[in-house]
């Protein structure tokens, strides 16, 4: 970026200022201004062809289990037992939702219970994640001080490790503070995942560092600067990093860390009532829907929303 | 004399390093939330786990250490891991790069589009990845007798004249947990590269435009690639822990152990012992010797991909 950049902008400057240049150029830019805006430059026809017929016919392979998941759940129990098996319903119907709200009803702990559980250690574990890995991703990317390397390299090293032997010392360590059965040993853990830090870290290496500096020269310390102006630049990457946080979050069952009935999360709770077999299909399809469905939502609010940052902001080295 | 000279330049050394630090103590600041619940929850268990592999632990009695019995055992003695190791690095050799590559083009075409469409486009491709277990498809279509949907399509079109138990038959395993890690592939790393193609300037492409470059392949070798060198070393990270580490498609759709363990990775090894027979010294060796593997490899492809754009 820096190489291609500062040298660029130079040139074109320069030729505003004496507007001897030759025709082509001209032209050019001319053609630049008209496209300017949505469109971009360097596109051919066939090129655009070419790779959105292989978008097409890819997409189609891999949007397959959303459209089973979405006619699974509409299809009546005489379907989903059909064979030869079908992909798209024929009779779609509700009742396997309707099913799944009795079967909702008929639980122990009220089922209010789990989705509070749910949305504690899904925001918890998200916003905090974020906010912890961002501040701690700011300086390893733009500023200098003994250990820097060292601490970087640790927790890249770490997204190597697998997780199924560290899950016992884990479990032991969360024993010893004394936070086992609580929330909180879902979530802080979740806090210090490794991928989210080295995420951030990529994304803030590549503000302009003259960014920061004319900040400090206002006064601004470290904290304001990474609110106001290294979070600001980086929103793609966050709003990317919430997107893995919220899926890996909402994911969780709970497994050991959580004993209590009363502290499980939804996705729990929902798994419960699928492993009623047969007889439940329906309400496993229903199930198999939901759980697809909220984090899909949260996705599609997300990605939508990561909006060209350096453009508008409108900063340049 | 020397001595001397020596100790004053440590203690210059001592002061200026300690200076160094105060001079930092907000940077300090910022990673320490992070980095104490790192080093509590990652770097502790990691070290724990490395010590364990110099165990005998089956968890129910304490920790009894047996030195490099582990390793010796398994480089030597241990013949389902040589089959594992075997296809793991199949499985990265082959997905690996075409996974990254598909993330990477995937990525820069759906870029073309406006916000809204981009979104519901990025969701498509990321489907697989965010519907949880959807390669549960793949049961339905593999399934092995003729109401498969793969079987029932080659009965129509007469191409074969019995239902093939595709999972139970060894030479056909690998190939397909090949092609579902492909139809998988479009995960962490292609969203990273959605976000950073965001992030590029816009200018620099209307200069590249002006300096020369003449179609989209030159744009995307001398602009779009350069620009987002973080992200593309972050997915090759991603990548490799990805490739490295197929366990969950193998298991599901192949069975652990498979027939013959003709879809074992070393992931799979790991969960045996780690799960199944409760031999953590045994799983903890395997794990440090797949880490092993995975920085190698790593070292290797940060070499390659510093040349991007050259």
């Amino acid at each position: 970026m820096a190489k291609l950049d500062p040298n660029a902008t130079v040139k074109v400057s320069m030729r505003k200022v004496a507007d001897n240049r030759p025709e082509k150029i001209k032209k050019l830019e001319r053609k630049m201004k008209r496209k300017s805006g949505e469109k971009k430059l360097n596109r051919s026809v066939a090129g655009n062809t070419l790779l959105f017929l292989l978008m097409g016919i890819c997409g189609v392979f891999m949007v397959l289990p959303l459209v089973m998941i979405v006619n699974n759940a509409l299809k009546p129990l005489d379907e989903i037992y059909q064979f030869p098996p079908r992909i798209f319903v024929r009779n779609p119907s509700l009742t396997n939702f309707s099913d799944l709200f009795v079967l909702m009803n008929e639980s122990w702990v009220p089922f209010s219970r789990y989705v509070l559980n749910t949305i504690i250690i899904t925001l918890g574990g998200m916003v905090g994640h974020v906010v912890v890995a961002s501040l701690a991703a700011y300086p390893l990317a733009k500023n200098k001080f003994p250990g820097k390397k060292l601490l970087f390299s640790m927790v890249v090293l770490s997204l190597m490790f697998s997780w199924t032997v560290t899950q016992i010392p884990q479990y032991l360590i969360i024993s010893w503070l004394g936070i086992n059965n609580t929330y909180l040993a879902l979530v802080l853990p979740a806090w210090s995942f490794g991928m989210g830090l080295y995420l951030m870290k990529q994304f803030m290496e590549q503000l302009p560092d003259s960014l920061m500096e004319s900040a400090r020269l206002q006064g601004a310390n470290e904290w304001i600067i990474f609110w106001k102006i290294v979070m600001p630049n980086v929103r793609p990457a966050w709003l990317t990093l919430a997107i893995f946080q919220f899926q890996q979050m909402w994911g969780n069952t709970g497994g050991m860390f959580l004993r209590s009935e009363e502290l499980k999360p939804l996705q729990y709770a929902l798994q419960q009532i699928t492993s009623g077999g047969v007889s439940r299909a329906g309400a496993g399809a229903a199930v198999t829907f939901i759980i697809a469905a909220i984090p899909i939502a949260f996705f599609l609010i997300c990605q939508s929303s990561i909006l060209e940052t350096m453009t508008t902001s409108g900063m340049k080295d | 004399m020397s001595s001397t000279t020596a100790g004053r330049a440590t203690r210059v050394r001592g002061y200026s390093l300690r200076h160094e630090i105060w001079k930092n103590r907000a940077s300090y600041m910022l990673m320490a939330p992070y980095f104490i619940l790192f080093f509590m929850f990652t770097v502790v268990p990691v070290l724990m786990s490395i010590y364990l592999s110099f165990t005998y632990f089956n968890m129910l009695e304490a920790p009894r250490l047996i030195g490099w019995t582990n390793y010796v055992k398994l480089i030597l003695e241990d013949d389902i891991f040589t089959i594992s190791l075997r296809n793991t690095l199949l499985f990265a050799v082959i997905t690996g790069p075409i996974s990254y590559m598909l993330c990477l083009l995937f990525a820069w075409i759906i870029n073309e589009f406006k916000p809204k469409v981009r979104a519901l486009l990025t969701l498509v491709f990321y489907a697989p990845s965010i519907c949880g277990n959807a390669y549960m498809v793949w049961n339905l279509i593999l399934t092995g007798d003729r109401y498969g949907y793969l079987n029932g399509i080659l009965l129509k079109l007469d191409l074969i004249n019995n239902p093939i138990l595709w999972m139970q038959t060894e030479k056909y395993v690998m190939p397909v947990l090949i092609i579902v890690q492909l139809w998988l592939s479009l995960g962490t790393g292609f969203l990273a590269f959605i976000a950073g193609l965001q992030t590029i300037d816009k200018g620099m492409y209307e200069a590249a435009a002006i300096d020369g470059v003449k179609n989209r392949w030159q744009e995307l070798w001398y602009v779009t690639l350069p620009a987002m060198r973080p992200q593309l070393l972050f997915g090759a990270v991603m990548q490799i822990t990805q490739s490295f580490a197929v366990a969950d498609i193998s298991i599901w759709l192949a069975g652990n152990p498979s027939v013959n363990y003709s879809g074992a990775t070393i992931v799979t090894h790991l969960l045996d012992y780690g799960s199944t027979r409760l031999d953590m010294g045994y799983a903890s060796a395997i794990a440090t010797i797949l880490f092993l593997l995975m920085v190698g490899t790593n070292q290797l492809v940060q070499r390659l991909l510093r040349r991007v754009g050259e």
